[in-house]
Parts: C-alpha cells; structure tokens; sequence
C-alpha cells in the first residue's frame, strides 16, 4: 500500500477521536465539492450573509435598492432553495410546487386572523401547513417517478387552485382572496393586549413593513441558505445525490429510497410554505392565483436558470427573474421613446415597435428568451457561466486546479 | 460438511407460455464460490432475479440463512446481507469513488431508511474508515476522487465490488462479472475475485466465460432450459458427457 500520508489533523473540522488503526490516509481530504471542510461551509454562509444584508446597498446602482423588490428576492429565494432540495439534490421534477406557497400564505393570514400579527407564529403554521401538505401529494405522487411524477404534483396543485375557487371558498374567500379585517378575532392579541392596531404583521411590536420587512424576510433566507448547506453535507444529502444518479443501484443497496424521497419533497415544501408566509407578512392578502401553475413553473425556472442543484443558483436564479420582472414589467412605450431618444424619428419608432411587445405585459417573452440562451449555452445555468469565467481566469493566471472546484456549486 | 446458506426449492416461473424456470433446485453451502452455466436463455439471470426481489417466482421458495425470500423488496434482501454486481456495473456515475463507496457503507450502519439531515456525511468515521480500507484493498485509492463516469468498464466493475464488498455481505451475487470486458480487464476480475475469496463471502456467480467458472468456482451447476441438468465440482462437469452435449457442444475444454 503505497499511498497513506498521514497527515494527522491540519483541519480543524475533524479532530474527531484517535486516527484510524492502520495508516491509511486519513481522511478524505481530496472528496470533493459537498464534502468540503465546515471551515469553508462557515465561510460561505458568512459571504452569503453579508452579501444578501448589503443588498440595498450594491443593488442600488441597478434600481433594485428598494425593500419591496429585495423582499421578493429574499422570498422567493426561499422558495427556490427548498425546491432544490427535490429537483436538485433528487431529481424529482415537481410542477406543482405552488401549492405549497399557496397553502402558506392561506395559513399564514388565517394566523393573523385568528390568534395574533406576530410573523413568527404565522410562519411556524405557515410551515407546517405546507409540510403537511407536501407529505400528503408527495405520498402520492412519489408512487411514481419521472415525467408520471411531475404530472401528477401538477394535477394535484391544479386541482388545489381550483378548490380554492369552488369548494373551499369558506378557507380561501374565492376570488376576493383572504385579507385581514378588523373584526377578526386575534385571541393572542387581545388577551395580551398587543393591539394590531392597523392590521400590519409585526415582530414584538415592530411593523413588518418597508426596510425592516426585508431585513427579516433575509435572515430568514440566510438561515434557509444554512440549513439547506447542512443538508447537502449530510448523509441524508448524499443519500438524495445518489438516487439521483442511480436509483436502482440505491434499491440493491439496501436503501429504501421512497421515504428519502419523501422527506426532501416535505422539506421542500416546508420551503415553500415558509415563503408563502412571508408573502403574506409582506402584504397579508392570500390569493389562489399563487397556487396557479404559472407559479409552479417559475419556480423551475428559476432554479434551472440559476443552476439546478447549485447552492447558490436558486438563490441568484430568483433573483434576476424577480429583477428582470420588476425592470421589464414597468416599461412602456413612453419610457421606450425615452429610451431611443437618440435615434432619429423614424429609426426611433422602429425600435420600439420592435421592443415594445418584450416589456410591459409582454415581459415573459424576454424571460423566454433569456431562459433558451441559457438552457442551448449554459446548460448547468449562472451558476457554470461563473464556474467557467472562475477556471479561465485561474488558468489564465497559469493556476494549478485543473478541474473547476465546486466552490459554492457542489454538483 | 459447511452448512447451507442458500436453499432453493422446487422454483418455477412463467412468462406467458414461456418456462424460463422449471422446479429448480439449488443449494448453496457457506463459504463456497457456486458458479451456474449455461446456454443463453437457460434460465440463469430469473433465477438471480427471484433471489434479489426483482421477479417473484410462481411456485418453489427460497430461503436464505434460515428466513424465506420471497415477497421482500431489494433493499430488504440487501439488509438481510445479499449483495449484487450487475452485468453492466451499476454505479453511482455522477458521485466520487469515495462517495460510491461510502454510500453501501452508510447502509449498512443505518438500515433501509434514517434521516440524519444535519451531521456531516464525512465525519461520520466508522464509515469512512470502511471505505479507505475497501478501496485500499481493491486497489481504487489513487483514484477515490475520480467521478465515476469517466472511469473505464474494468475499474467500474472493480469500484462495484468494492461497493458490495464494504457490507460485509453473507451471499454476494455476480451476474456475469466479465461480459462485455477486454481479455485483460476479465483476467484482472478474475484476479480480483479470487483474491476476495480469501474473506470467505460465499458467491453465487453466473458466468460465460468457461475460463472465469473454472478457475474459481468450488461447485458447478449447469442449466438449460429452466432447470439444472448436473451439478459437480468443475472437474465433474468436466468429465461429464451430459454437459457436453446440452452446453459445451461436445468440444474439449
């Protein structure tokens, strides 16, 4: 046996008990990516902490420094990670996600309605409802796999948005949706006389609304962003990785892959059901159209555009779509001619006649684009343009790596 | 004599109008290495089959180390200690070698199913400790940081081993170990193989390649049209003219 260096402890992560009994190199120093040192996981979160609270900062200059849209980013970064738990980690394709946000935000305003405008207790039954939730159509739709799975989390969340309108219309008020009045009960509220006094969420007293919204809706990303790290470090991570790559093989290994699967399709949408809350803390209204299928889908593309399986992807893959949404939405003809106000008259009106139908109401022909350069280029999404720019540059620099380390990336 | 570890008895199975087994009968003696042969289409890849849970047999039983087999799903027979290579090597192609093996490692430690979302995979290190001394053992050090895609068919098979070989298991199973494999990549499986006789797993392999069956097999069962038409020692089926007619063709080995 040629190999064992015993390089005892240079990683403080692992002075775990006496070193192995035969010198077998220690340790599995070269395993890769998401068996990195937690040294380097602290580091990570520590980087993505300072880099989401400094966002009204470093966004500004793009026009995004404002809460209610670093709000969304946040939120719906939640949103994503959690659904990378499955699509990433497992490989389940679900497309009925939205339901869970959905079912969040209903258990989030009926929380506000019942008990008390504190976020937190509207959250924690904003979550289980949504795990709850994902438990019972993912033990469903977990009987199958593949494009037969994606289906059926489809039909259910479709039919979950259509009860919304029909038979359940005494939970979800129908089409007028769910709101906060001031006849409702809050029993915690009025027993412990916090007045709600204008029907706005609240942390211990402070509103939920403009900055402060957006710095609890981030440490709620942040501590999503930490837990999901944990996950793909854990066994359990591994476990999802490798019914990713070889479910069968996963069977004659003695593992028992559908509750595995099950769980992270539950953790996923308690994920989702979080972010649903937090869509009603930010405005405590709850409509079905969240639970719509168009809804499900963003969510897949905004993981598939950040980089399915990434850690960071999601997070990013939310945030330019909620960003280019925000930027394109808004245009108008008006601020088209503003914009080509250079151009000659004639030349000027052709420019816009030619963008007009991509912003505005037509901004979803934008993301569309966008979404089949980056699928036919970029297949592993923002998250391998980076990886690719980070190899060139460090092998242009005459750098050592020859394969392109994972840093936040994993697989 | 060792005792039996694997007994199976009277096994038919039906498709349609078509007999792939016929009452077979086999037994399997601790500690051996029984290798079944046998023309394509005998029977011999359903009967491994209905060892592992992946068809269920229409008549007969198989009982392993006491408790029957029949009805359970893989991944429960593989907890009962029953471990397979496949004809084409069933890996874990997107993970690490390291990882690969640490996986069936993880199995054995946790059972079928537990969550354990938080601890770190690799500070758990038992279980790494088990795949460095497999991977040790089966030569697959140097390249535990490799990705399992970009391995060759030989190192893939040999990773397999390593895979199956870090549980421990009592009946380890190996449908065709050499097919589809160079002459030297099957020389080194053969090599390999008889090198992990020596931890005394009993095997149960399904071969071609009479040069793989008889220089590692301690027993012989041949087979043919669903059924097992001799059993021996090597030299036995050697000797015997039955086998020559149904399956070796009359040519000398």
């Amino acid at each position: 046996m040629s190999q064992s260096v015993m390089t005892s402890q240079e990683n403080p992560g692992e002075g775990m008990g006496e070193s192995p009994a035969e010198s077998h190199a220690p340790r599995g120093d070269g395993m890769r990516g998401f068996l990195a040192s937690s040294r380097s996981d602290w580091l990570l979160v520590a980087v993505f902490a300072a880099a989401i609270l400094t966002m009204p900062i470093w966004l500004a200059p793009i026009g995004a420094g404002y809460p209610d849209i670093l709000q969304k980013f946040a939120i719906f970064g939640i949103f994503a990670l959690g659904f990378n738990i499955l699509f990433g980690f497992s490989g389940y394709l679900s497309f009925g996600h939205a339901a869970f946000l959905g079912a969040g935000s209903y258990a989030a305003v009926w929380m506000f309605k019942l008990l008390s405008m504190n976020a937190l207790i509207a959250l924690a039954f904003a979550i289980v409802v949504g795990g709850v939730f994902a438990l019972l159509i993912g033990f469903v739709s977990l009987r199958r796999s593949g494009i037969y799975f994606s289906i059926l989390t489809l039909a259910f969340a479709q039919m979950s948005y259509n009860l919304a309108y029909s038979v359940l219309t005494p939970i979800t008020n129908g089409e007028t949706g769910l709101q906060v009045t001031i006849s409702d009960p809050r029993v915690l509220d009025a027993m412990f006389g916090g007045v709600a006094r204008r029907g706005v969420p609240e942390l211990f007293g402070m509103e939920l609304q403009g900055w402060p919204g957006f710095y609890f809706s981030a440490v709620l990303l942040i501590l999503a962003f930490f837990l999901t790290l944990r996950i793909r470090n854990s066994t359990f991570g591994l476990m999802l990785f490798a019914i990713k790559s070889n479910q069968n093989r996963m069977n004659y290994t003695g593992f028992a892959t559908r509750p595995y699967l099950l769980a992270a399709f539950v953790i996923s949408g308690m994920y989702a059901g979080l972010a649903g809350g937090l869509l009603a803390v930010t405005d405590p209204l709850a409509g079905a159209d969240r639970m719509q299928w168009t809804a499900s889908g963003e969510v897949v593309l905004m993981t598939i555009l950040g980089g399915v399986g990434t850690l960071l992807g999601p997070v990013i893959g939310a945030a330019v779509m909620k960003y280019l949404e925000q930027i394109f939405s808004s245009f108008n003809e008006g601020v088209l001619h503003r914009t080509f106000d250079f151009l000659p008259t004639g030349l000027q009106d052709f420019m816009v006649a030619i963008t007009s139908p991509f912003v505005g109401e037509g901004w979803q022909l934008t993301l569309g684009l966008l979404f089949m350069i980056v699928v036919i280029f970029l297949p592993g999404g923002i998250m391998e343009g980076v990886r690719r720019i980070a190899s060139r540059f460090r092998s242009g620099r005459g750098g050592a790596s020859p394969t392109p380390a994972p840093a936040g990336g994993g697989h | 004599m060792s005792t039996e570890l694997l007994s199976i008895k009277g096994v038919s199975k039906r498709f349609g109008g078509l007999r792939a087994l016929d009452d077979v009968n086999l037994s399997v003696e601790k500690g051996s290495v029984h290798a079944i042969i046998g023309p394509n289409g005998a029977g011999k890849s359903t009967l491994l089959n209905c060892l592992v849970g992946r068809i269920i047999p229409d008549e007969g039983s198989v009982t392993f180390d006491g408790d029957s087999l029949l009805g359970h799903k893989p991944h429960q027979i593989n907890q009962a200690g029953i471990a397979r290579v496949f004809q084409t090597p069933e890996v874990f192609g997107d993970l690490s070698v390291f990882e690969n093996v640490m996986i069936p490692a993880c199995a054995k430690r946790d059972g079928a199913f537990r969550i354990n979302a938080w601890g770190r995979a690799r500070e758990r290190r038992v279980v790494r400790e088990e795949a460095e001394h497999i991977l040790d053992d089966l030569n697959l050090w140097q390249q535990r940081d490799q990705i399992v895609n970009s391995m060759s068919r030989g190192d893939k098979r040999r990773l397999e081993l390593a895979m199956c070989l870090v549980q421990h298991p009592k009946l380890l199973l190996l449908d065709e170990p050499t097919a589809g494999m160079s002459r030297a990549d099957t020389n080194n499986t053969v090599d390999l193989l008889k090198k992990i006789a020596e931890r005394g797993v009993t095997k149960v392999i399904i071969e071609h390649d009479m040069h793989v069956v008889f220089s590692l097999a301690d027993k012989v069962s041949v087979m043919a049209q669903g059924t097992v038409i001799a059993e021996g020692t090597p030299e036995e089926i050697k000797a015997s003219e039955r086998v020559q007619e149904a399956y070796l063709g009359g040519a000398h080995l």
